[in-house]
């Protein structure tokens, strides 16, 4: 120990000798980190990046970005002798000829899907706790554009190897550049070098996937950090947690420790998925042909979503004048898309807005404490859930036989049908949720143990909560809705016309609760028995 | 009365573990420790064991995953065991033997105090003011041309990406008399060849010594279907692009552009694998199903002198997925 200490010591002082960095470090050593589960998504995000990057670097080595035509004469004998590009040809020698190759590229894709699926979860987490709030709102904006920016950079990673699968989704891609009015074709023409699918597509795709996107998400995440770290992470409601404290573990050496850890944990998990579990078997497929493709073609799970909204569009195109406007393309392609990243990302101000909330928050919100927004989350998760069912439709139909043209119908009307129901049914649920904690502090847990009253009456024994837990409970602040004035100072009537009208009827919807539980109550009631 | 809400108890007490009070249990836990970082290295060590001494063509049978490449599976074990043991070490050792006592640190609230504030905000307007900008209007006209101009700059620099699109998109390589062959052997076609009820995947036949490209295949793959002539249901001059129940349609979707490539022989319909756009043989591809909003274009065929099936015509209309420029009918 003396001597671990001697150099730690050593080491700092040999840090401080040269940048007199001892009262910003002191300081930040020791930054505390509120604990919970709910946290680890961002890291499992963070982490799975990182292996992204290591793994991806290995790839590059060996990996072809051309499209040239080659024939193929490596180890994998059913495509011997069959012309492809280098792309797909040095694929396949990554797959069969490296050794680890085919463990490094499955490494490399289920990490991307991890990285895809935490960065999701996480972002669901941050929404149904609130802590987008102020002073959070630069961090999800930062959050929302990673999520854009994973989505694409995902689709533009597995269409590197040029295979049958993912051709087919570069070409669905060039007919959503094409559907662009105005000026699609020439945006097809600039992108794909000429006429699809030319053979500059996947050189210029390969240093946007390992260049350009990696940069940009470096550069991102790093500012996202940077926040986090100075303006110090939320935690949960709880005893002895405020707005103006933060409780956790200090940075050295626990968090280290733990943080550190779960990165080789997380680590050890994907190189486990890539060990056992294949994917993306590009050698099945085939090389691309625009004249052929596999039944049950499906993208990655988060494209999934955009290819059921393609896939549920409604068969629509103007003719006019000369030209063509493809509805179908550019309303489920484009326009849907853009107004849900666009609502997402402007939802920290569309609140604030309802409720009139400017203050900063720190303290997390209890999903069930804030109904409307808990259903408003639940509602958009609906209407993903519905299009991604439709985005596999075709594999559905063949599992479970069933049509799949009734499937389609399902999710056409579904997708108008369930969000709205499950709005409602979400926020009913909170709002009992909350009349379930409320009747338990009042009140008390109940044993299940029936006593008989000298009365002769039976009664349930219920049990008082702990302090703490009355505490956790009831200590949620509920704000009244925001009022809108009817009648300004000199008589006219709704001053803000109709958006003042929408405002109130947000803010109401908004202030929806059940009365949390007081003190005051549980002394009238007396305590436990009644 | 006043509505008095609970108060915060603070706090809970703090618990101590056993391996803070027992230092049996803490070199226990030491010991624990030390097992997993070992493991973690018996891992590595199995890792570069199957590199070396696995060969790389080997297969092994594991249950639910089936026949597997041993050298790939037992690297990657390997490597989930090394990284997993040390993850499971620094956590263990985190939890166990470093100081788990929460620790407080205050908030500030992010907001300035009112004296900075307002000396920033005058700063930014006193900078704003002494650039001038408010008064001297010809340099802010200038300078916003200036800096709107240069942002066509990347734009053009940008323009050698590719060629123009021109006519391309309504062009193919059918021409009357093209020949159909079949792809991928390249033979013409004759109607003997097609039973009623197959199906062909099509190309036209190229000049003597030009090779095919994936861009001509993109835009000229046809598929040959042929039916009881009854079965079909078109108006005449449609009735007149078929041959003998043969009729041709792009292979290319309508909608996105993927390859038509599934055939319901019962029901005559043809399946986009892509989009489940479902379209009608018997009446030109008429759309019936899914987004695609056209009909696949179709192909008038008949036989030349020698009895090959050849294009009567190229397509009437350009084909695959819509696009701004498009004349549709």
């Amino acid at each position: 120990m003396k001597k671990s200490e001697m150099i730690a010591g050593n080491v700092a002082g040999f840090v401080d000798d040269r940048l007199g960095a001892a009262k910003w470090l002191k300081k930040n050593l020791n930054k505390v980190f509120p604990d919970h589960w709910s946290f680890m998504l961002g890291e499992i995000t963070m982490y799975s990046f990182v292996i992204l990057l290591l793994s991806g670097t290995f790839l590059t080595f060996w990996f072809d970005p051309s499209q040239r035509d080659v024939i193929y004469n490596g180890s994998y004998a059913p495509l011997d002798h069959v012309q492809m590009s280098a792309a797909y040809a040095s694929t396949l020698h990554i797959s069969f000829d490296i050794r680890g190759g085919l463990l490094m590229r499955q490494i490399h894709h289920w990490a991307a899907l991890i990285f895809m699926s935490a960065m999701i979860a996480h972002l669901m987490r941050i929404f149904f706790t609130g802590a987008f709030r102020k002073p959070r709102e630069f961090n999800w904006l930062i959050g929302v554009g990673l999520v854009t920016l994973g989505i694409v950079e995902g689709f533009l990673g597995y269409s590197l190897p040029d295979d049958l699968l993912s051709g087919t989704g570069i070409r669905i891609a060039e007919a959503i550049l094409q559907a662009i009015p105005l000026v699609g074709s020439y945006l097809a023409f600039f992108a794909f070098g000429g006429a699809f699918p030319g053979h500059t597509f996947i050189p210029r795709i390969y240093t946007v996937h390992v260049l350009l996107l990696p940069g940009a998400f470096l550069a991102l995440i790093t500012i996202h950090l940077m926040l986090v770290w100075y303006q110090k992470h939320t935690q949960y409601p709880g005893p002895g947690r405020t707005e103006k404290n933060v409780v956790g573990y200090p940075l050295l050496p626990v968090y280290m420790a733990k943080a550190g850890g779960f990165f080789f944990i997380v680590f050890g998990v994907i190189a486990f998925l890539g060990a056992v579990a294949s994917i993306n078997p590009i050698w099945l497929y085939g090389p691309y042909t625009p004249a052929q493709i596999s039944a049950g073609s499906q993208p990655d799970f988060y494209m999934g979503w955009l290819d059921g909204l393609v896939r549920m569009s409604p068969p629509l195109e103007t003719h006019a004048f000369g030209h063509t406007i493809s509805w179908n393309i550019l309303i489920p392609g484009l326009i849907v898309p853009g107004i849900l990243f666009t609502g997402m990302a402007l939802y920290p101000f569309i609140e604030s807005w309802m409720t009139g909330d400017k203050r900063e928050h720190h303290l997390l919100d209890r999903p069930r404490n804030a109904p409307n927004r808990t259903a408003l989350g639940a509602m958009s998760l609906a209407f993903i859930l519905v299009v991604l069912l439709n985005g596999g439709n075709d594999l559905i139909a063949t599992h479970f036989h069933l049509s799949i043209n009734s499937i389609m119908w399902f999710t056409r009307i579904g997708v108008i049908v369930i969000p709205p129901i499950v709005f409602v049914v979400t926020k009913r649920l909170c709002l009992s949720l909350q009349r379930a904690d409320r009747d338990l502090v009042l009140h008390g847990r109940e044993t299940g143990r029936l006593v008989m009253t000298p009365e002769g009456e039976f009664i349930e024994v219920h049990e008082e909560l702990s302090p703490e837990k009355k505490w956790t409970l009831s200590s949620h602040e509920q704000q009244a809705a925001l009022t809108v004035p009817a009648e300004d100072a000199s008589g006219v009537r709704n001053p803000q016309g109709f958006r003042g009208k929408i405002r109130a009827r947000f803010a109401v919807a908004h202030a929806e609760q059940i009365p949390a539980a007081t003190e005051s109550e549980a002394k009238e009631l007396g305590h436990g028995h009644h | 009365m006043s509505i008095e809400k609970f108060s915060d108890p603070g706090l809970p007490e703090h618990q101590h573990r056993q391996t803070d009070v027992s230092e049996k249990h803490a070199d226990r836990a030491e010991r624990q420790i030390a097992i997993l970082f070992v493991l973690s290295a018996v891992g590595t060590i199995g890792t570069i064991a199957s590199y070396i001494f696995i060969k790389p063509n080997s297969f092994v049978f594991v249950p639910v995953i089936g026949d597997t490449n041993a050298q790939q599976l037992f690297l990657g074990l390997g490597l989930a065991v090394s990284l997993l043991f040390i993850g499971l070490a620094a956590i263990h050792w985190a939890k166990q033997l470093m100081p788990d006592h929460e620790v407080v640190a205050e908030r500030h609230e992010f907001r300035s105090e009112d004296k900075d504030r307002k000396e920033f905000v005058a700063a930014a307007k006193e900078g704003a003011a002494a650039a001038g900008l408010g008064r001297r209007s010809l340099i802010k006209r200038s300078m916003g041309l200036a800096l709107g101009l240069i942002g066509l700059t990347p734009l053009v620099m940008l323009r050698d990406l590719g060629s123009l699109p021109k006519k391309q998109l309504n062009k193919t390589n059918w021409q009357a008399g093209t020949r159909l062959v079949l792809d991928p052997s390249n033979r013409p076609v004759k109607v003997s060849d097609l039973e009623v009820g197959s199906v062909a995947q099509i190309l036209p036949e190229l000049p003597e010594g030009q090779e095919r490209t994936l861009e001509s295949i993109a835009t000229d793959a046809v598929l040959l279907i042929r039916i009881r002539p009854e079965e079909f249901n078109l108006d005449a001059e449609r009735l007149s692009w078929t041959h003998e129940g043969i009729i041709a349609f792009s292979k290319i979707c309508s909608h996105m552009g993927c390859a038509v490539a599934l055939y319901e022989q019962q029901t005559k319909h043809l399946l986009c694998p892509c989009h489940q756009s479902t379209f009608d043989v018997t009446r030109a591809a008429k759309v019936i199903f899914g987004p695609a909003a056209r009909p696949l274009p179709q192909l008038p065929i008949g036989v030349d002198a020698d009895g090959y099936l050849v294009a009567k015509s190229p397509f009437n209309e350009p084909i695959g997925p819509s696009f701004w420029e498009r004349n549709s009918k």
